[in-house]
């Protein structure tokens, strides 16, 4: 229907005097080149896959698959993951108050702390996530509602933030700064962790939060306007700050090195999530020697500054402790699913050793057909 | 016709004028006819300007633009893109109006070059100079001021600029020769001639003063048709009224040789002319996988509706919770909530319809005109096909068909020049039972003509010495065969060879070559035609002289020729050559029995044969006949008719003189093509004009028939002792008890020795059983005869008329298997069965290039016939059902994982990918390869193609593009799809990891986001559909080496360039590192491996089980290549040389 539309032919009846006949002129009155091209005779590599070809690739792609899922599988079992849900949707949890008073004009922050013991204790670096369920961040309202440029210290963008900032581009006639839902809605929470030693007494664990952004994105994609050592105050003069937010985009940290948008919890946080749950990477904990583990065994309280608001869409807020290995964290799915890819391809190459077997034969002594 | 009847409608209005609707009258060089005469109107016509240019500089874009958008598909683009610009839509309308504004500029480009090609081609036609002849003197002019009417002087070797009517030449009897190469290819010449009364006013002044009329018809687009009249006024008040036809008119195009110059005055101008009639558009033909590409389009087209209709849907459903629609983190704006609900319904209807367009891709039309066309380039340059002798090679003139080559069904093959030579050999002639053989030709030397006869039976007494020397004469005097005294003159020619060894015969038909040169080896020697005389050299090296007072010229429904002549001595002969059936029923006496014998004994031999007759006419009847003539040529309307009335009179009573064999050689490998096409499982049928005894002995020869196939003949001999019915339904009969025999053994798995069956019907036959009776039963005829055929390997249909071809050739196709037909012919009488067939092959052969030029291919002999359909027609529809099936494929493979992720993002319509990667996936990252493949893919090698035929059979009924694998083919893509979206999905799942760590500089934890999610699964998505197509190769040439690779590395390149810089000129950065930072993940490098052999596992897997468990006769052959090549090229050679000997 469509195609019987299309035509890149004439279709019309015009003398083609000149113009010729689309793939006639060539062979008019001279005899064809004898090119190996035009023949259609090139070399060429004549493949044909049968069984007998396969099985033994089926064979190997089995015995590299196995032994890499068991490996995948086993590093993945030996990275250690703690979980805990802060949200405070039950009447038993101690956030419960926070979480049902909390709300975007409170004043007050609402704190509450939750205790909760690690039963083996974390070597080497501990990352420290916060997780956010049913977080549409990839609704396409979502997702496109930034200014790039004006996060990249663009000046006229700062004044002038993109239209896809809608709604959230101006407060009071001013433009806000950093637009959009995105930047409106920066995770808020605070998060500190204390280890209670068995005689009781709190420590408090230092987190580092420098160098959890993509290093490309701190010192690339995202630049302060106006350059690095000037004071941000009078840069961002004449801005507002996003409706939701408690402090303006030049108060997030007392670093200068990491205030205004290249703040690194602010640029992880515009990274959209590709999915409604995910968890986005908070602090980390760095090994302190190699004599002590980073989190030994014990008890811990999670000390938690409640701002944010996530029962109105029936979210979810979690605290993850992850270790990680050379392939990343805690990830079973890529184990499992190279051993089963493993274990069947090796299946099939048996079953095609039979059929080949079985069938190759019959049909090496058929009759040529005619 | 349309257009003429129009216009005639037209002018009859505005001049209300009733006399000249079919007529026009042109008054020659515009001067009023003497008064008395009808009343001098001018009349407006056209001027000769030529217009074959479809825009001018200040149309070109709008209407450009618009014939572009009128096709369907660049349409359906362009309101894809206008959504885009009009409504918040989730992809940039560059990713749809980018890939459209390419395709239209290219097209735009294209063809404003080919116009402005035809710009500058009109303009020198219409600038070129012309002289014409005002009050006396000659003018020139530019070629597009010519009026009609206006006198022309055309010189030698100048083409004529618009149709005239030869007034006069610089020849005495007022004949000028031409070629009308340009036209319809025919390089010999062709002799026109003047009216008699006019063929002296051949200098300025004498033409200046000719008054006369033309009155004519209007133009029509028949090359070979025209009649008319001019009125010439002499001295007397009393106009001469003589008949044009269409041996007066000279066509535009057509150049004037050998004759020093003509007057000549125009009639029909600029596009009124037979040529720009005639450059209409044929019917366009579509090739069946056209067809079910459409079909497919269709199934896709409601899958993007469906798709976008169910996720409207399910959007609205989700979002009836209200802390989903609008979130306190994600508010829409003013304008946004205050729009109606249906409105935004709809808005996200089309937007979901935007976002999942790409399934119908612009590309893959491009792509697909672009495999036809460059892939049609192949048959061009085979070197298989070229032709020494003819110079030529095979001809594309369209290459909307290539496929269609590979799924014929029906061949139907004319006799004449397409299995024989049409290269005719004079073999004997009886004259009253006496068979005379010229001694043939030795190492090309004729032995001397008197000598050269050999008696067979007795030596010829006296008494029918008389006879046997009339017919000679009548041999060397009935034909219209023209003697050329040059050398260089294409077409036939054969040197008269004595003394002047630059005289050839020419003659459209080879057959009257043939015969006046057998008659000059038989001592009668046909000289010249002077001053009306024809001259003949006699045996006793005498000059005879005989006036040639008529010819009644040869046509396909008389199948005879007559002229009437005065001898020497004032008698008047009537000599008729002709088809033997056209002759016998008109003969009165002779040795009828005799003849009749040799002539179907010549027959069986495969002879073709002709009859002479005579008769003498007294002056009285020679007056009644000129008087019947003349007025039958001089009527304006229904001459043919009149004329063909005419001839039945006159051409009676004859007397037989004997009959003629002229050998017609099968063409080279004529046998062996055919048998190749039986063994392809194509039905071959031969139709032709020539009678049936002739015809089955070509059919023998050319193993159409074998020794072992049963002869059913539906015949007039065999319908005149049964009736039609009762015939019909015996060989019915027959037919079907083998059928039936031949499934009880097929099925208890006997081996298939079954009898095959010929069958032959002759064209009287033919009409009587399509022809609708009175009692309406004609229908079951028509169903009857179907069947027997169905049933039959070879079908002969002897003495067709040329329409008939074609009805044939429509009954088949509208049988209700709707098989694919292909007609090859050569000649003029082909075309209507070469335009009927799906697809038309014309052979260049020696009748003209008519058939060649209305055909879809034209090759030079018809051995090429094998090649062009067992080796091309094989490979161009492997390659389009693989570049179809897999467009469609990749698509899927490209949107189905769009369409998943909405169901994870609130169905808002986020598109997975980047911007840059919606447009380039079908522009660049996947184009090449599948266009190098559908170029250049070879599954099995030529010569297995060739020397293997069966292989056919494995492509046909369309058979790689039924609906079994097209769905198979869906659900891969679906399968495929949903592995690298759930694949990627669950490495992105919170209950696994988000992050990876970076290995080679500090061991930290990045966050992966969604457009590293819509990365990753784009990745694996180009990985598996490249590398699905790399499994489809069957033939590795360095080509698909480098594109297969090549845009694999294309696409890594790209993806770290777009990633690696901040575009200035956007305003998001959102791939910025994104591909870096992926693939610096192992986890995603692992994944990638994983999930494109998992994609790739069952493809495999099916086509390893399907070779080794259910092989088809192509994979078997695939398999076996490597050991057998070298005995079965033995054994091929062993069956060429018996062939050959055979032969």
């Amino acid at each position: 229907m469509m195609a019987s539309g299309y035509s890149a032919k004439e279709e019309d009846g015009h003398l083609p005097g000149a113009s010729g006949a689309a793939g006639s002129g060539v062979a008019k009155s001279k005899k064809p080149d004898n090119t190996a091209f035009k023949q259609q005779r090139l070399p060429a590599w004549q493949p044909i896959l049968t069984a007998g070809t396969v099985l033994p690739a089926f064979f190997v792609i089995g015995l590299i698959f196995i032994p890499i899922g068991i490996g995948l599988y086993v590093t993945s079992n030996n990275i250690k993951e703690f979980e805990i849900d802060y949200t405070g949707a039950d009447m038993s949890s101690p956030c419960f108050n926070c979480s049902q008073s909390s709300s975007w004009n409170s004043t007050w922050p609402c704190r509450c702390s939750i205790a909760f013991t690690l039963d083996q204790p974390f070597e080497s670096n501990v990352f420290m996530y916060y997780g956010l369920s049913n977080f549409y961040q990839n609704h396409r309202r979502y997702v496109k509602s930034r200014d790039d440029s004006q996060l990249n210290g663009d000046k006229s963008s700062l004044k002038n933030p993109s239209k896809e900032c809608e709604p959230y581009r101006t407060s009071d006639n001013k433009p806000i700064a950093p637009c959009g839902a995105i930047a409106n809605s920066l995770f808020n929470d605070t998060l500190e962790l204390f280890y209670i030693d068995p005689n009781g007494t709190r420590t408090q664990i230092p987190l580092m939060k420098k160098g959890i952004a993509w290093w490309t994105d701190k010192h690339v994609k995202f630049r302060n306007p106006g350059g690095t050592n000037l004071n941000l105050s009078t840069v961002f003069q004449g801005t507002a700050k996003p409706v939701n937010w408690h402090k303006s985009v030049y108060e997030l940290d007392a670093d200068l090195e990491n205030n205004g948008f290249i703040n690194e919890d602010f640029i992880v946080w515009m990274r959209t999530a590709a999915l409604p749950t995910f968890r986005k990477l908070y602090r980390i904990i760095q090994k302190k020697s190699n004599m002590t583990p980073t989190l030994p065994r014990g008890n811990y309280t999670l000390d938690i500054t409640y701002n944010y608001p996530v029962l109105s869409f029936e979210g979810r807020k979690r605290m993850i402790l992850s270790t990680i290995s050379w392939m990343g964290g805690k990830n079973p799915f890529l184990g499992l699913a190279y051993i089963t890819v493993g274990s069947v391809c090796f299946f099939l190459g048996v079953v095609l050793l039979i059929i080949h077997h079985k069938y190759g034969n019959r049909n090496n002594s058929a009759d040529i057909p005619n | 016709m349309d257009f003429s009847m129009l216009r005639n409608l037209i002018s009859r209005y505005c001049v209300g004028e009733e006399n000249w609707v079919d007529n026009r009258t042109v008054y020659i060089g515009h001067r009023e006819p003497p008064p008395g005469a009808e009343a001098y109107i001018p009349q407006r016509y056209p001027d000769n300007r030529i217009v074959s240019s479809k825009y001018t500089f200040w149309n070109f874009i709008p209407k450009n633009l618009f014939e572009q958008f009128r096709r369907i598909a660049n349409f359906y683009f362009l309101i894809i893109f206008l959504v885009q610009l009009i409504i918040d839509t989730p992809t940039s309308p560059i990713t749809s109006g980018l890939p459209l504004f390419f395709v239209i500029t290219v097209t735009a480009i294209k063809q404003g070059y080919e116009d402005w090609l035809r710009h500058k081609a009109d303009n020198t036609v219409n600038r070129c100079p012309v002289h014409v002849i005002q009050h006396g003197k000659v003018v020139r002019k530019q070629s597009c001021r010519l009026q009609v009417g206006d006198i022309v002087l055309v010189k030698e070797d100048e083409t004529f600029p618009c149709d005239l009517i030869v007034l006069s030449t610089s020849r005495q009897d007022g004949t000028c020769f031409v070629t009308t190469a340009s036209l319809d290819g025919e390089s010999s010449h062709k002799t026109y001639y003047a009216v008699q009364e006019t063929k002296a006013f051949n200098t300025e002044e004498e033409v200046d003063t000719l008054r006369a009329t033309i009155e004519c018809e209007q133009p029509q687009p028949d090359l070979y048709k025209f009649v008319g009249r001019i009125n010439i006024y002499l001295d007397g008040n009393e106009p001469i009224a003589r008949p044009l036809g269409s041996e007066n008119v000279l066509l535009r195009g057509a150049t004037l040789k050998n004759t020093e110059y003509i007057y000549a005055v125009a009639i029909y101008t600029g596009m009124e002319t037979k040529m720009a009639l005639n450059y209409q558009s044929k019917s366009q033909k579509r090739s069946a996988v056209e067809k079910s590409m459409n079909a497919f389009l269709v199934i896709y087209l409601c899958i993007l509706i469906s798709k976008a209709l169910i996720n409207t849907v399910l959007k609205y459903l989700w979002q009836g919770d209200p802390g989903r629609d609008e979130p306190w983190y994600n508010g829409k704006t003013q304008s946004e909530r205050q729009r109606h609900v249906l409105i935004r319904a709809f808005t996200d209807f089309l937007a979901f319809m935007v976002l999942f367009n790409y399934i119908i891709p612009v590309s893959m039309y491009v792509t697909v005109e672009m495999q036809k066309f460059l892939g049609s380039y192949f048959i061009s340059w085979d070197e298989e096909m070229f032709d020494e002798e003819l110079g030529e090679g095979a001809l594309v003139n369209t290459s909307d068909l290539n496929e269609e080559l590979g799924q014929v069904e029906y061949v139907f093959t004319d006799k004449t020049g397409t299995l024989t030579e049409n290269n005719m050999e004079f073999i004997e002639c009886c004259v009253d039972g006496l068979v005379y053989v010229p001694l043939s030709v030795c190492n090309g030397q004729i032995l001397p003509g008197a000598s050269g006869i050999d008696v067979i039976d007795s030596s010829p007494e006296p008494a029918k010495k008389e006879n046997e020397e009339l017919f000679f004469r009548a041999l060397c005097l009935c034909h219209t065969v023209q003697v050329k005294e040059e050398e260089t003159v294409d077409g036939i020619k054969r040197g008269i060879n004595q003394g002047k060894g630059t005289s050839f015969y020419i003659s459209s038909s080879p057959d009257e070559v043939a015969l006046v040169e057998g008659m000059k080896r038989l001592g009668f020697t046909y000289l010249r035609l002077k001053d009306s005389h024809m001259e003949i050299l006699n045996r006793k090296e005498e000059i005879e002289r005989f006036e040639l007072l008529e010819v009644l010229n040869f046509d396909s429904v008389r199948r005879r020729m007559s002229v009437i002549v005065r001898s020497g001595t004032g008698q008047y002969y009537l000599f008729c050559k002709g088809a033997d059936s056209a002759i016998f029923p008109r003969v009165v006496s002779g040795k009828v029995e005799q003849i009749r014998a040799r002539v179907q004994h010549n027959a069986v031999e495969g002879l073709r044969t002709l009859c002479v007759a005579y008769k003498m006419l007294s002056p009285a009847e020679y007056e009644e006949v000129c008087h019947l003539l003349t007025s039958a040529k001089l009527a304006l309307h229904a001459r043919e008719k009149k004329l063909a009335e005419a001839y039945d009179v006159i051409e009676k009573n004859f007397i037989l003189l004997g009959a003629t064999a002229v050998e017609d050689r099968l063409q080279d490998q004529a046998a062996d093509t055919i048998e190749s096409l039986h063994k392809a499982g194509m039905k071959v049928w031969v139709l032709t004009g020539d009678k049936m005894e002739t015809a089955a002995a070509t059919c023998y020869a050319s193993r159409l028939f074998r020794r072992s196939t049963q002869i059913l003949e539906l015949t007039t001999k065999r319908t005149e002792e049964q009736s039609l019915h009762d015939v019909l339904f015996e060989l019915s009969r027959t037919v079907l008890r083998q059928r039936r025999s031949m499934l009880r053994e097929s099925l208890s798995g006997l081996s298939n020795d079954f009898q095959d069956y010929g069958l032959i019907i002759d064209g009287a036959t033919l009409s009587a059983v399509l022809k609708p009776s009175e009692d309406g039963s004609s229908g079951s005829y028509k169903e009857i005869f179907l069947d027997i055929c169905r049933n039959c390997s070879a079908v002969l249909c002897c003495r067709m008329a040329p329409l008939q071809k074609a009805q044939i050739v429509k009954l088949i196709k509208a049988s209700k298997e709707r098989p694919i037909t292909l007609g090859i012919g050569d000649g003029a009488n082909d075309v209507s069965m070469i335009l009927e067939a799906h697809v038309g092959i014309g052979i260049m052969g020696k009748e003209g290039r008519h058939a060649a030029r209305n055909s879809d291919y034209a090759i030079p002999k018809f051995k090429h016939l094998k090649k062009i359909l067992l080796v091309h027609g094989h490979y161009y529809y492997i390659r389009i059902a693989e570049l179809v099936q897999y467009f469609f494929y990749k698509n899927v493979c490209f949107i189905f994982p769009q369409f998943l992720y909405q169901f994870f993002c609130g169905f808002s319509q986020q598109p997975l990918y980047d911007t840059a990667y919606l447009t380039l996936y079908n522009i660049s990252f996947t184009s090449l390869p599948i266009l190098l493949y559908s170029l250049i893919e070879q599954h099995v090698s030529m010569d297995i193609l060739k020397r293997d035929p069966s292989l056919y059979r494995d492509i046909s009924k369309n058979s790689l593009l039924c609906w079994r694998i097209f769905i198979y083919w869906t659900f891969l893509g679906v399968f495929d799809a949903a592995v690298f979206f759930f694949g990627i999905y669950f490495l992105f799942d919170d209950a696994t990891f988000t992050s990876n760590g970076q290995l080679m500089t500090t061991n930290t934890q990045m966050m992966f986001g969604n457009w590293t999610f819509g990365a990753l699964v784009f990745t694996v998505l180009v990985f598996t559909v490249t590398l699905k197509l790399a499994l489809d190769t069957h033939y590795w040439t360095w080509i698909n080496h480098f594109v297969i690779w090549g845009s694999l590395l294309f696409y890594v390149v790209f993806s770290l360039l777009w990633g690696g810089i901040i575009w200035p000129f956007l305003n998001y950065q959102r791939m910025y590192y994104v591909f870096m930072q992926m693939l610096s993940s192992g986890p995603a490098w692992l994944s990638i491996v994983l999930l494109v052999s998992v994609s790739l596992l069952p493809d495999v897997l099916k086509k390893v089980l399907c070779r080794a468990l259910w092989p088809t006769t192509t994979e078997h052959i695939q398999t076996k290549r490597q050991c057998l090549a070298v005995e079965r090229s033995a054994i091929f050679m062993l069956s060429q040389t018996s062939s050959s000997i055979g032969f």
